[in-house]
């Protein structure tokens, strides 16, 4: 038998991410398309004023509201990144690291100023 | 030969290495009957229009998984393939997709046997036994695990239907998935530790994108794509709880 040396892949990670953010994607996206882009702007089932600026203020300063906000941002851009790096792949793009990290460094960097911006906008 | 004898034509793709720059296709005009199978069809050819013809087959009933090409594209058994279903278009018999072609539709398996061999394919047992201790007892429910998993015939459709296996061939792919679980669930093995490094490294499951292709194709349900699946959730547990257990079972 062929002797080989196996390198533990770092792919669980990834994985890991992708399948949290297709969980909560398939969890809440729908919803969240029909509240945004549905209920509140055509004042359908929830009052106009769901989303006014003073209301989704103190969401994003509550703390659980903060942790919402930040697990749909964070995870749903993982999710998408790991997406659009296989599926690179699969269309015969093989840019290797140079793919990797750019779709993953844009999904670190949207985890980060989200990051930044929630803790900014105070408690 | 009777009157109303019908003729198929059978689109073979040819390849001589000794002569050949590439593949090729070369159609043949082959008189068939209902009852009559790709495979038998390719028989024919080879007995009465060209003798070099090259194919593999051995039982003709689905079991020893040797018959295996791509039949109008699609990864078949083509003992088990009728040419009535493709009357009166032509069909298209090629060798099976991402393996190297040794000689028409011949392939060369041998990345396949090493992967089978490095799965280590039989039973390591969880201690020692004596005779006198009888035979090993299983419940239902222990023999359910893996059943399923054991009734592969090696017949390599799987990977044929594999995209990811035809873009990186260190893959270990659907089938040795299959059968490296199928041993490590079964009640009488201890192997599982050794075997997980396969799993959890660069050439292990998460190579996997989901496709699916790979348990459709498959003439023996025996579903390697699910097996690819648990295993995704198994290495993953293992990665990230392996600081936690004692032995990690990976490097
Ligand atoms: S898993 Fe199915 S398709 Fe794959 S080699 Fe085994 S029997 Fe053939
Ligand atoms: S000849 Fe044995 S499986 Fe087809």
């Amino acid at each position: 038998m062929k002797q080989r040396t196996l390198k533990r892949s770092n792919a669980p990670i990834f994985w890991a991410l992708f399948g949290a953010g297709g969980m909560l994607s398939a969890l809440f996206g729908p919803m969240l398309v029909f509240i945004t882009g549905i209920a509140v702007p055509l004042a359908v089932v929830l009052p106009a004023d769901t989303m006014s600026y003073p209301h989704m203020l103190a969401f994003a300063q509550n703390i659980i509201g903060k942790g919402f906000i930040f697990a749909i941002i964070a995870l749903f851009l993982w999710h998408a990144a790991h997406r659009i790096f296989h599926s690179l792949h699969d269309i015969g793009i093989h840019a290797g690291t140079g793919a990797k990290l750019l779709c993953y460094g844009l999904a670190m960097l949207g985890t980060l100023i989200a990051a930044y911006a929630l803790l900014a906008i105070g408690f | 030969m009777s009157e109303k004898q019908k003729i198929i034509e059978i689109e073979v793709l040819r390849y001589h290495p000794e002569k050949d720059k590439e593949p090729h296709k070369q159609v043949f005009e082959v008189p068939f009957t209902d009852d009559m199978s790709v495979l038998q069809g390719v028989q024919y050819i080879k007995d009465y229009l060209d003798g070099s013809l090259s194919f593999r087959w051995s039982c003709r009933m689905a079991i020893c998984g040797s018959c295996g090409m791509m039949i109008n594209g699609e990864p078949s058994l083509s003992c088990q393939t009728f040419l009535r279903d493709y009357y009166p278009a032509r069909v298209r018999v090629e060798a099976l997709s991402h393996f190297p072609i040794e000689r028409d539709l011949v392939i060369n398996m041998e990345g396949f046997i090493e992967k089978l061999e490095s799965i280590q394919p039989y039973i390591i047992p969880r201690e020692t036994r004596t005779l006198a201790q009888g035979e090993y007892l299983q419940t239902p429910e222990q023999l359910d695990a893996y059943e399923q998993f054991s009734s592969c015939i090696n017949c390599l459709l799987c990977y044929a239907a594999c995209p990811q296996f035809g873009l990186n061939s260190n893959f270990i792919g659907p089938a040795a998935t299959a059968l490296l679980h199928r041993y490590n669930v079964d009640s009488r093995d201890g192997g599982k530790s050794q075997r997980m490094e396969l799993i959890n490294s660069e050439e292990g499951v998460f190579n996997c994108t989901a496709v699916g292709y790979c348990s459709e194709v498959c003439p023996k349900h025996v579903d390697p794509a699910n097996a690819v699946n648990q295993n995704k959730t198994n290495s993953a547990a293992d990665y990230f709880l392996r600081f936690l257990t004692p032995k990690g079972g990976a490097k």
